[in-house]
């Protein structure tokens, strides 16, 4: 037992069950401050989610629905950590999905590419809005999270202005895919079939895959440890002969990649249009945050941590509207990134109680 | 014209208030990215004392919202400090965090209580159209508002407190070198809590002002669209001065308001630019005066920083 504890993994893990706790008690809490007679009710609706519904046609119908809309999530806290690893917090994340979501739409919709291209497309738009905050970072030595915020909402105005063009005449969201571009949807492998739900489409395998590379790239490869280097100490990997600016750019060139991507697998399934007047930055890019140092910042943790949040914030629409409002979820979820912070001391003390047995082993032998 | 002038000081007086607390915060050594949220808590705290108020006179309604939206910023910035002082959590994660939250439990909270109040009605917003009135006098059409006095105020004490006080001083060194501080018997703890604690109440001030600043309804789903954010680009661009910070306001309060005032200008609607243009505008800005001024920075050295007695 003391043995697993010492693991770092396992702190990870121990101090990631701890922060969920937490936060859903402190979810419960606000609930029941709100109005104590359905508290309890919501909030295991919040954790059941899918299983909510009585009929299992339905639940593996729901169950596709949240699948579908991690996908993008896990691509999101993938784009978080991976620059968190490089010692750069990528805030821009959001916007760079929504330079992705811009990208992909507009290419279906104006020009009626097919899904792979559009699906690139999407990549390189949030690579290079990454590559914008690289640029600064590395040659005027802008806050990558004040240059990250900015671009943020100069993203989404842009996208607003830009997928006008391609809007129904009388909503403001953007033209159905499905109607206009079916060849920019995404192909479903025939997993529409087992879900009974044609949004779960080749994202998932496609999202696993990548986050598997991330992995790789990160822990095995000669590129993941200049860049780690670079993160950890700027000066040092100069001093070693490693192009640091080159790494801060590329970072954030892959970082906005992944988000970008992450932006298409959501839209290029039909999921959810564009809304033209929206005024906030979707919160895909933000919930990444959270995803990602929930997950311990490991990218196969991000995947389950990022699905678990997701399942939360699609709970959400399953708690009692006579009193509460389906926000209490983005209310849990923050109070779990809140939470993260402390992971380090949780750890910490996990550390120092250990040693502490350790030591009364030692002196009673 | 004068619309312009008002909106930009309006404007401009949000961004000096909470560039303000910024500065202060970061001269203690914390990095407060947490003035976002605590702007959407000053603005909830000072809206609900205007819409439960219901007396006429105008100067203890004015008093009582600035001072529950003080208040209101102070209590929330308590998480940033908890965790960062004591805990030596990452202050980027922690300020994140306090952006997300403030605006979904403001968002929990005000829908709640509009749901209580009449079951039918699930909206977020507070409405203080008679409140909003007090804060402002009309001269020959031009709206004062008192949060310009207040900004202006602000200015000259944050300015008297950093350099001409002690307290200030001593401030400045727990974020330029807290191990030398403490050799000297001032206590880091104490005066970071004291930077947090001020940020937070000039941070719920800010937010206060912003959502008085153009209208008399506000939906707090909505935020506060990024302007702690912008705060912190105008706090770079004043280099952590108070004067400088005041001039820096100025400049993008006058971008800010050129999208709510451009349809006036005959040459701007000429252009025919969309609607959008404007909007981004002072982000555009903020990228490009960032880009110019961030290479010399002049950054308290320590911020960021927990402070470890330990390390050397």
């Amino acid at each position: 037992m003391k043995k697993l504890l010492k693991n770092e993994g396992v702190q990870a893990f121990v101090a990631a069950i701890f922060c969920i706790l937490a936060g859903l008690l402190i979810g419960y809490i606000v609930l029941l401050f709100i109005n104590p007679s359905g508290a309890s009710e919501s909030i295991l609706n919040i954790i059941k989610n899918f299983f909510t519904w009585s009929r299992p046609a339905s639940r593996i119908k729901q169950l596709g629905n949240t699948l579908a809309k991690s996908m993008p999530l896990i691509l999101c806290s993938l784009s978080i950590l991976f620059s968190y690893k490089v010692g750069l917090f990528n805030i821009g994340t959001a916007g760079q999905y929504v330079a992705g979501a811009c990208a992909s739409l507009y290419a279906a919709l104006a020009w009626g590419w097919g899904w792979l291209p559009c699906m690139i497309f999407a990549m390189v738009a949030g690579a290079l809005l990454g590559g914008i905050t690289g640029l600064l970072k590395a040659y005027c030595n802008v806050n990558e999270v004040i240059s990250g915020i900015m671009l943020n909402w100069i993203a989404l105005y842009t996208a607003n202005t830009l997928l006008t063009t391609v809007k129904e005449t009388a909503s403001p969201y953007t033209l159905y895919l499905d109607k206009v571009t079916p060849g920019a949807l995404l192909p479903t492998l025939g997993m529409d079939k087992w879900f009974g739900n044609d949004k779960v489409t080749i994202a998932v395998p496609l999202t696993m895959i990548v986050a598997v590379i991330v992995w790789i790239i990160l822990s095995k490869t000669r590129l993941g440890y200049e860049l780690k280097a670079t993160g950890n100490n700027r000066n040092a990997a100069k001093y070693a002969g490693m192009a640091q600016n080159r790494n801060i750019i590329m970072t954030l060139m892959i970082s906005g990649a992944l988000a970008g991507l992450g932006a298409s697998l959501l839209y290029q399934t039909g999921y959810m249009r564009w809304e033209c007047t929206q005024s906030s930055v979707p919160s895909m890019g933000f919930n990444g945050i959270a995803a990602a140092f929930l997950g311990g910042l490991h990218p196969i943790g991000a995947v389950f941590s990022s699905f678990f949040i997701q399942h939360i914030t699609d709970g959400g629409q399953y708690v009692n509207t006579n009193f509460y409002s389906s926000q209490i979820s983005d209310v849990i979820s923050s109070v779990i990134i809140y939470l993260c912070g402390f992971v380090l001391f949780i750890k910490l003390t996990m550390k120092k109680i250990i040693a502490k047995s350790d030591e009364k082993k030692g002196a009673k032998q | 014209m004068l619309l312009l002038i008002q909106y930009t000081l309006i404007f401009a007086s949000v961004l000096m208030l909470v560039a303000l607390g910024g500065c202060i915060s970061e001269h203690s050594g914390i990095i407060n990215l947490g003035l976002e949220g605590i702007m959407v808590v000053g603005a909830l705290g000072g809206a609900l004392v205007m819409s439960s108020l219901s007396t006429s006179s105008a100067i203890v309604i004015v008093l009582a919202a600035m001072i529950a939206a003080i208040l209101a910023g102070m209590l929330y910035s308590c998480l940033l400090g908890v965790a960062a002082i004591h805990f030596k959590a990452d202050q980027t994660l922690v300020g994140t965090a306090m952006n997300l939250l403030a605006t979904a439990a403001a968002t929990v909270l005000v829908k709640a209580m509009n749901t209580a109040m009449n079951p039918d009605n699930h909206s977020s917003e507070i409405e203080y159209v008679s409140a909003r009135k007090m804060f402002i006098v009309n001269i020959n059409g031009f709206e004062f508002n008192w949060f310009m006095l207040v900004a202006i105020i602000a200015v000259v004490a944050v300015y008297f407190i950093l350099y001409k006080n002690r307290f200030g001083l001593r401030l400045m060194a727990c974020g330029e070198h807290p191990q030398a501080a403490d050799s000297v018997g001032i206590s880091v703890r104490k005066m970071r809590w004291a930077g947090v604690l001020i940020s937070g109440g000039l941070g719920g001030l800010g937010g206060l002002c912003y959502i008085l600043a153009g209208v008399s309804i506000w939906k707090f789903e909505n935020g506060v669209a990024g302007f702690g954010f912008l705060a912190l680009a105008v706090m770079i661009f004043g280099q952590w001065k108070p004067t400088r910070i005041a001039v820096a306001a100025l400049i993008f309060g006058l971008f800010r308001s050129l999208s709510n005032t451009y349809i006036g200008f005959d040459f701007l609607t000429r252009l025919n630019l969309p609607g959008n243009v404007y909007n981004m505008m002072p982000y555009i800005v903020c990228l490009i005066v960032l880009a110019f001024t961030s290479k010399a920075s002049r950054a308290p050295k320590a911020e960021g920083i927990p402070y470890d007695k330990g390390s050397r």
